[in-house]
């Protein structure tokens, strides 16, 4: 017979937790749970808090490197940069708050990833988002996408760091479930880094930033369960982001950090005050008592309940060593923002909270963060699809007008319309951003000629068709793009974004998703230093595409090195790195012109990816090449049509071979770069080339207006600039 | 020469003005806090940065005009010392009354980040001698109200007593006359929405704005 405290009734509890798991709080408690107990389990063991149904899978991925000082399980990744630097850095998922709400669902998104990187003690240089959008004519897109970057921007650029790049994609599959995925990079010094751990008894529990209101409450479960078309109702749960309350809190959070005042720090993001007391207690090494009538409240009345689950953004819980309180005080002060010791830490390794004089919680941390449930749930294998060449599809009658199609297509035109939104350039360091022809932005590290490169990457139409090649392809690209700017690529972040992982299909994607992952970062020494898993992203049982979006990092060491794909000169030799075998399944190619979206992806060989790229890099830094572009969605066609734009020069392609021309031109074979390189150094570059078993064709020479191709396929760069440029006004409705 | 940078909450590009200010002059400026209610002595010049200060709330640098420090701020800017206020400082000092007009939100709706060309209209200022004969330089812009509006009366005054100092060559927010910075009658008070402190740089933005703080080096 289940029992029940006075207060919950059984639809309560089955409302907050599985009838199992709820049974699981009976024997912790050794009692039922009161309402406020029961809310802190259903919040601490939901998908988003406790990754319950990923865990298993994600201890695959490798976490480890001679770069890595932090791996998964802070608040953010850590690696070396050298020179007594490290650079901090998270991607997270903001996906159903954003849909419901999309200006301050990507809004908050924003400001909960930044709070990620500077509660480590980091001052955030750089933000990147990864956006899925639901099929362009599909009727809620164009609303979600005004809301969504009017969010972003309305966030980043209050809070004053750049915006500087990112990706944006269309697709029916997230017409019901959109994608907005924030990634922030921050820099300290490796001596200056805070952590959540740390904590001891008898130190004081401070609460500062905005105060606490009802709103948000219960965002983390809501992130762990599917939409239907009742969803817009949920609304009050998204919660609403103030950014110039986060300025202020940087401001004052890192001046904190430059006292020895801090023992442990952590922001108050998803399951807010529950789940950042509970991460600094660790497992039970330290307990907690908190008095909540000492919390800063926005309403009155407010409930042990509601204050311990909402999600109020701009709040961080620090403990500080005894005594340091007026520190924290004066400076919190001075900024005109909330301070108050609510508690202290204790022996007792449990959970203490009381309210208006009575205890209304006591649960042992142990158990709270050990017993989470973990599950092993069942999961099927992909149905590998054939592959697909150029000598099965017909040839385009018309290649210029092909070409012209494709680059004017969702996924490849240009999303100026968005990024000219985001302040890109203030803190002044932003060496590349969406606007440069550059594979990744390039962020300055301040005061110093070296530059951290970050980019955000996944194909999810190829980790639809074959979930482990396009896991492998997210890792490869990030890498390759890190490669084609100059840098040396040093670790990954990651958001895992799926459907319902309770169907064997979907759990098959992530596990096979994490397989590919795995191997690549394992292959190409690229370690998963940070993450984030957003599952359930389904509507009425429609699951989106599976995207396992990947932020990757790395290190220019000499800002003089850096490389992009917009100086080609009349007269440059063009030449591709790495061989063509005119894969077209799962291409963009098929998807534009053929309507079709089936066939296997281009299969990564790894090795060979790493082969060619540490090629690519070490003659980016012995200056043989003027320009470099990997080249990926839409392959040559679209990385020659970008490289032309950039260039304002014609690029004069030449084709022979047995090869048809659509699989050279739109094949999306991996590990391949264009490059142009000064005809003086080309005989050189072929030799080194020729030394380091790289493949390096010559395809071509730049000059005149056009691209062209064969000499008898021309498409001018004016028709092609004002047709990539159109997409975007015209799905806004502001085409002139 | 020594000078100062005005911090409020929400200010942004206040290390951003430093930095430009540092590297022209050679010596850091003093940042001084909103609440202060004096600038260092011997302040010979003072700017207000960009960014969002007090949130852009009620209306953009409504609440900074009325700061603790905009008395001392005002004062200098009586004494005939140079002044500069960019983006959100150019809203605060509109604000303050110190230069006329308004600036409303971009006719777009939207906020506009790209590197803008600009004509400089009047080389022969405080913040423009060191151009020399130079008229077309490329500057940034990031902002959500750099609209900039006044009556006809105004706007052909301005223009005829040289005070429009520069103007877009392709206009980004709708800025009547196509208006992008202004002086006042004074000739020691600018503000101009552009970001010159963005443009010091072959790495970043740019060297088109250098020149403003080498007049402002030059005339102190």
């Amino acid at each position: 017979m289940t029992q029940y405290a006075d207060d919950i009734t059984p639809e309560i509890a089955a409302s907050h937790l599985p009838e199992d798991e709820y049974a699981k709080t009976v024997e912790i408690l050794g009692r039922p749970p009161n309402i406020v107990e029961l809310g802190i389990f259903s919040v601490m063991w939901s998908e988003h808090c406790s990754y319950k149904s990923s865990r298993v899978h994600l201890k695959n991925f490798p976490v480890t490197g001679d770069k890595v000082i932090q791996g998964p399980g802070e608040n953010a990744g850590v690696i070396d940069i050298g020179d007594g630097q490290a650079c901090i850095f998270k991607m997270e998922s903001h996906n159903h708050p954003s849909y419901i709400e999309p200006y301050q669902g990507a809004a908050t998104g924003v400001g909960g990833i930044l709070r990620d990187v500077f509660t480590m003690g980091a001052r955030p240089i750089a933000l990147m988002n990864a956006l899925r959008f639901g099929a362009p004519e599909h009727a809620k897109t164009r609303q979600l996408v005004s809301g969504v970057v009017a969010g972003i921007g309305g966030y980043g650029n209050c809070v004053g760091v750049p915006t500087v790049g990112g990706e944006t994609n269309f697709h029916a599959g997230y017409n019901g479930n959109i994608l907005v995925n924030a990634m922030a990079v921050g820099i300290a010094d490796t001596d200056k880094i805070f952590y959540a751990r740390g904590a001891e008894p008898g130190q004081p529990i401070v609460y500062v930033g905005s105060k606490t209101g009802r709103d948000g409450i219960h965002g983390a479960t809501m992130a762990s369960a599917e939409f239907d078309d009742e969803s817009d109702e949920k609304r009050p749960t998204v919660q609403v982001g103030d950014p110039f309350v986060e300025k202020k809190l940087i401001e004052a959070c890192l001046e904190l950090m430059d006292t020895d005042a801090i023992a442990a720090v952590q922001d108050m993001g998803a399951a807010g005050l529950t789940s950042s007391s509970v991460e600094m207690a660790g497992k039970g090494q330290v307990g907690l008592l908190m008095d909540l009538d000492k919390v800063p409240q926005r309403e009155e009345s407010m409930s042990a309940y509601e204050m311990m689950l909402s999600e109020s953004q701009e709040r961080m819980l620090f403990i500080l060593k005894p005594g340091k309180e007026h520190i924290a005080e004066a400076i919190f002060n001075k900024w005109e923002l909330d301070v108050a010791t609510i508690g202290e830490t204790t022996d007792t390794g449990r959970m203490v909270l009381t309210h208006k004089g009575d205890t209304v919680c006591d649960i042992p941390l142990d158990p709270l963060a050990e017993d989470a449930p973990m599950y092993e749930r069942p999961w099927a294998r992909a149905i590998p699809e054939s592959a697909v060449f150029a000598d099965e599809l017909a040839q385009p009658k018309d290649y210029a007008e092909t070409i012209l199609t494709m680059m004017v297509s969702p996924d490849l035109s240009s999303k100026a319309w968005i990024w000219r939104q985001y302040d890109r350039h203030v803190m002044a360091d932003t060496a590349a951003s969406s606007e440069d022809p550059a594979d990744a932005a390039i962020v300055r590290v301040h005061g110093t000629n070296k530059a951290i490169a970050i980019t955000t990457d996944c194909t999810p139409r190829y980790c639809e068709n074959h979930p482990i090649e396009g896991g492998k392809q997210a890792v490869a690209e990030a890498w390759r793009n890190l490669t084609a700017v100059g840098a040396d690529p040093i670790a990954i972040t990651d958001c895992m974004n799926f459907g319902n992982p309770e169907k064997e299909n979907i759990m098959g994607q992530f596990a096979e998703c994490v397989e590919g992952m795995s191997e690549a970062c394992r292959v190409l020494n690229f370690p998963v230093v940070s993450g984030n898993v957003s599952l359930y992203n389904e509507t009425n049982g429609f699951a989106i595409p599976p995207t396992p979006a990947v932020g990757g990092v790395g290190l220019i060491p000499d800002m003089s090195k850096r490389m992009g794909y917009g100086c080609v000169k009349a007269g440059d030799i063009l030449m591709v790195v790495g061989d063509t075998a005119g894969h077209l399944g799962a291409s963009i190619y098929m998807k534009v012109i053929e309507n079709r979206e089936d066939g296997c992806p281009p299969p990564v060989d790894l090795g060979v990816e790493k082969r060619n790229g540490d090629f690519v890099r070490e003659q980016i830094r012995s200056d043989a090449i003027k320009a470099c572009h990997d080249l990926s969605d839409g392959g040559l066609a679209a990385a020659a049509s970008e490289m032309a734009m950039a260039s304002g020069t014609g690029l004069n392609l030449v084709h022979d071979g047995d090869l048809p021309l659509h699989g050279w031109l739109f094949g999306e074979d991996q590990a391949r770069y264009l490059i142009a390189v000064d005809e003086a150094k080309a005989k050189d570059i072929r030799k080194a080339a020729k030394s380091a078993s790289v493949p390096l064709h010559v395809i071509g020479i730049a000059g005149g207006e056009e691209l062209t191709i064969n000499g008898t396929i021309e498409v001018s760069i004016a028709d092609l600039k004002a047709v990539n440029e159109s997409f975007m006004p015209t799905l806004m409705g502001e085409a002139e | 020469m020594k000078s100062a940078v005005i911090v409020f909450p929400g200010s942004n590009c206040d290390r951003d003005a430093a930095m430009a200010i540092e590297k022209v002059t050679g010596t850091a400026p003093t940042m001084v806090w909103h609440q202060e209610t004096a600038l260092p002595d011997g302040t010979e010049f003072v700017m207000l940065p960009g960014g969002f200060s007090y949130g852009d709330y009620l209306r953009c640098g409504a609440m900074a005009g009325v700061s603790h420090i905009i008395p001392a701020v005002k004062a200098h800017a009586e004494d005939g010392k140079p002044l500069l206020g960019v983006c959100n400082g150019f809203q605060v000092l509109i604000e303050t009354g110190l230069l006329p007009g308004a600036l409303m939100r971009n006719a777009s709706l939207h906020f506009v980040c790209e590197k803008s060309p600009l004509t400089i209209e009047n080389g022969n200022t405080q913040f423009t001698s060191r151009y020399g004969s130079t008229r077309d330089v490329i500057i940034p812009v990031a902002h959500h109200d750099g609209n900039y509006f006044a009556d006809d009366e105004t706007l052909d005054r301005i223009e005829s007593e040289g005070q429009v100092v520069f103007r877009y060559a392709r206009n980004p927010n709708g800025s009547a006359r196509d208006i992008a910075g202004i002086i006042n009658e004074g000739g020691n008070v600018m503000g101009m929405m552009p970001h010159p402190e963005r443009a010091i740089d072959a790495d970043h933005g740019g060297t088109d704005g250098l020149a403003v703080f080498e007049s402002i080096l030059g005339s102190a």
